[in-house]
């Protein structure tokens, strides 16, 4: 069943919030690397050149240092470094676990590759994966610091399977690994993480793994610790309501994209976790007025209470071009905030929040 | 006696240098993807490619040997992406992978490109003049690529796959000489026909595949096909069904064939093209063993040891071994 939302979300309230009601403002996690950023990683593979691993770290940490301000400036009250550190989603965890090889890219469409890992042996816990990385963002950050991480689910499915009888047997034996991870994160400061599951959104008949799979990540987890969990655009109404008993304390949705078509899918019955609506679209390069982005919000409003609702991007904005990523994201605290005041005077009606639109 | 031929579904991998060269060359956008009129350096490029696919599978010791299809971006949606009467919608996915293709959108009666006929004939040339391998066409089987595309000619869909049917059928008559021809019809067990629909797949299969003189093989993977539609198969006139051993429940495939016989040949998917873990050749041979045994009537004139899917799911280096895998599999039947 649901975790305890109300418990945990207060903390990320900054001292110098301006209005009564509160929604929390977040992003999803990626966000454009600086193009010299992506050339340094170029760089480092050049024999020729003299910029070494050592070079691309500092790289690296200036990167995460500038995308964590840049979100602070934004408004945001919890930030990412953008994963300026991380390649590819299922990549760069695959490097960290043992059990995990590779062999070379493979097609997901058209010159799209992706360099798929195959498991050749039972997956362990070896050295942290995102200690340092949330220990680095943390001392430079304001503001609270969110940690993404990619769920078993996916790890397990966007991969090869040559050492378990299933893959279900593989999931649930990263998700026990994810729940030693989060558990050093909490260890080392951590409140906020992110389960990030596209892969549930093209195979949402298997919730019931993913649901197995987060009773492991959870186990043992305080309640002060708040577990958000992100799945991309699919058909939502395939995992609802099932996911109302996911032991998360917020559900991550990305409705923006298909025009809010499917809000209703999650109005009966009452939505359980706390919501975390994408109110920009990750996939368009034009940035979202504000008044748009206000409307968008008030589509949440029409599954969850204020208290219930958190703002975020639809998905990760790495795809974008930079200074877009950040006008959307300017522009959804700027929207966030002039709802929050409309609330405190009573100028929405909670029982028809577009009724004025 | 019955005869072991290793082959595979074809739908290769390109090599680890084509997939930079080519994606420096079209771009990665929607919008570069092949539409069968490629400037002179892409053509040159994919001609390199062809002649290492073949290469690859003469070096494995295979018995057929395919063209490889490196230019199907669009995997089996191919021959209608490159057609006209066809518009490329959005990107949809690709039956149950995490692969995606454009949507084929006929908004008229297509007609043959040749397309793949001169693909083939590219192959054939490379071919060595040896008994001892032969050319093995590949092409979408009729229903599947109905199922794959989206109609938007106005007409009803059992008139829309007769039109698909027509549209392969010129397809396969553009072809040169191949000793046999695969059709790939995943869309028999991922969207299984229903009742009615099930009697015309197959009178659509049977126009295909009498368009060609060569062995036609109808194969389909991701599991067993239900009962009534591979029944109903069986009216075609074909000389083989390929059957998944590797996917889903392999004694239903064994009793459809038990229950309801199947051709003379029978091709066999006992290698996964969709895991790198790479079988053993006794494993391979097995697996062809344990399907012959069930059966209580004297052996097929033809089985053909072949991987379950396409090959392109994997990295290079994987797809190699299992051309190996494949062939040293029937070494050991013989």
């Amino acid at each position: 069943m649901v975790r305890v939302p109300d418990v945990n979300r207060d903390q990320f309230r900054p001292k110098s919030h301006p209005n009564d009601h509160f929604l929390l403002t977040t992003v999803v996690g990626s966000y454009p690397k600086p193009k010299w950023l992506n050339r340094a990683d170029d760089l480092v593979d050049d024999p020729d050149s003299k910029f070494d691993a050592d070079d691309l770290a500092e790289a690296h940490d200036d990167a995460c240092r500038l995308i964590t301000h840049e979100h602070e400036r934004a408004g945001l009250d919890t930030v990412v470094d953008g994963e300026m550190r991380r390649n590819e989603m299922v990549e760069f965890f695959a490097h960290r676990i043992p059990g995990y090889e590779f062999n070379g890219p493979v097609k997901v469409w058209g010159h799209n590759y992706f360099d798929k890992p195959s498991v050749v042996e039972p997956v362990e816990y070896d050295e942290p994966w995102l200690v340092d990385e949330f220990e680095f963002t943390s001392d430079v950050a304001e503001r609270p610091v969110k940690v993404p991480i990619t769920g078993p689910y996916t790890l397990g499915f966007w991969a090869f399977n040559e050492a378990y009888e299933t893959t279900e047997d593989l999931v649930y034996d990263l998700a026990d690994l994810v729940n030693e991870e989060v558990e050093a994160l909490v260890e080392a400061g951590a409140q906020y993480i992110q389960i990030d599951e596209p892969a549930l959104a093209t195979t949402p008949e298997d919730h019931a793994i993913v649901h197995e799979a987060l009773d492991r990540i959870t186990a043992g987890i305080d309640d002060d610790v708040r577990i958000g969990l992100h799945v991309c655009y699919g058909d939502y109404s395939r995992i609802y309501p099932e996911l109302n008993e996911f032991p998360i304390d917020e559900f991550d949705v990305e409705l923006c994209n298909g025009d809010y078509e499917q809000v209703e899918v999650f109005t009966d019955p009452d939505f359980e976790p706390d919501l975390a609506l994408g109110v920009v679209d990750a996939h368009t390069a034009e940035v979202e007025s504000v008044a748009e982005i206000k409307r968008n919000i008030k589509q949440g409003l029409r599954i969850v209470p204020p208290e219930k609702l958190t703002i975020s991007p639809d998905c990760g904005l790495k795809l974008l071009p930079r200074e877009i990523a950040y006008g959307k994201t300017e522009n959804m605290v700027t929207a966030v905030r002039e709802v929050e005041a409309e609330l405190d005077a009573g100028e929405i009606d909670l029982e028809n929040p577009l009724a004025d639109e | 006696m019955t005869e072991r031929v290793a082959t595979t579904p074809g739908l290769f991998p390109l090599p680890d240098w084509a997939k930079e060269t080519l994606s420096d060359l079209k771009g990665h956008q929607k919008g570069d993807l092949l539409s069968g009129n490629e400037g002179p350096e892409i053509v040159s490029t994919y001609a390199d490619v062809r002649s290492e696919l073949i290469d690859d599978q003469l070096d494995a010791g295979l018995d057929r040997i395919v063209e490889g299809q490196a230019r199907w971006d669009d995997m089996i949606a191919h021959p209608l992406t490159v057609a006209d009467g066809v518009e490329t919608g959005g990107i949809v996915r690709y039956y149950d992978n995490n692969n995606f293709y454009r949507d084929p959108r006929v908004v008229s009666e297509p007609t043959a490109s040749g397309d793949v006929a001169e693909e083939l004939a590219s192959a054939s040339d490379q071919l060595p003049a040896d008994d001892d391998v032969a050319l093995q066409a590949v092409l979408p089987g009729p229903y599947s690529l109905s199922e794959l595309a989206t109609n938007e000619t106005g007409a009803d869909a059992e008139a829309f796959r007769e039109s698909i049917a027509a549209f392969l059928a010129a397809e396969v008559e553009a072809l040169g000489d191949h000793e046999t021809l695969f059709l790939l019809e995943p869309s028999l067990v991922e969207q299984p026909p229903e009742d009615g629909v099930d009697a015309q797949a197959s009178d659509a299969i049977d126009r295909v595949a009498s368009a060609t003189d060569a062995d036609v093989v109808v194969h389909t993977y991701w599991g067993a096909i239900p009962e009534k539609p591979y029944a109903h198969l069986l009216d075609a006139d074909i000389d083989a069904v390929g059957l998944d051993l590797v996917t889903g429940d392999r004694d239903d495939s064994v009793y459809n064939v038990q229950e309801y016989g199947a051709p003379d040949s029978v091709a066999l998917g006992v290698v996964d093209g969709q895991n790198t873990l790479v079988e053993e050749p006794e494993t391979i041979a097995e697996r062809v063993g344990w399907f012959e045994e069930q059966l209580p009537v004297g052996g097929f004139e033809t089985t053909y040891v072949t991987s379950n899917t396409e090959l392109f799911y994997l990295p290079e280096n994987k797809y190699q071994a299992k051309l190996n895998a494949l062939a040293a599999g029937v070494e050991v039947l013989s």
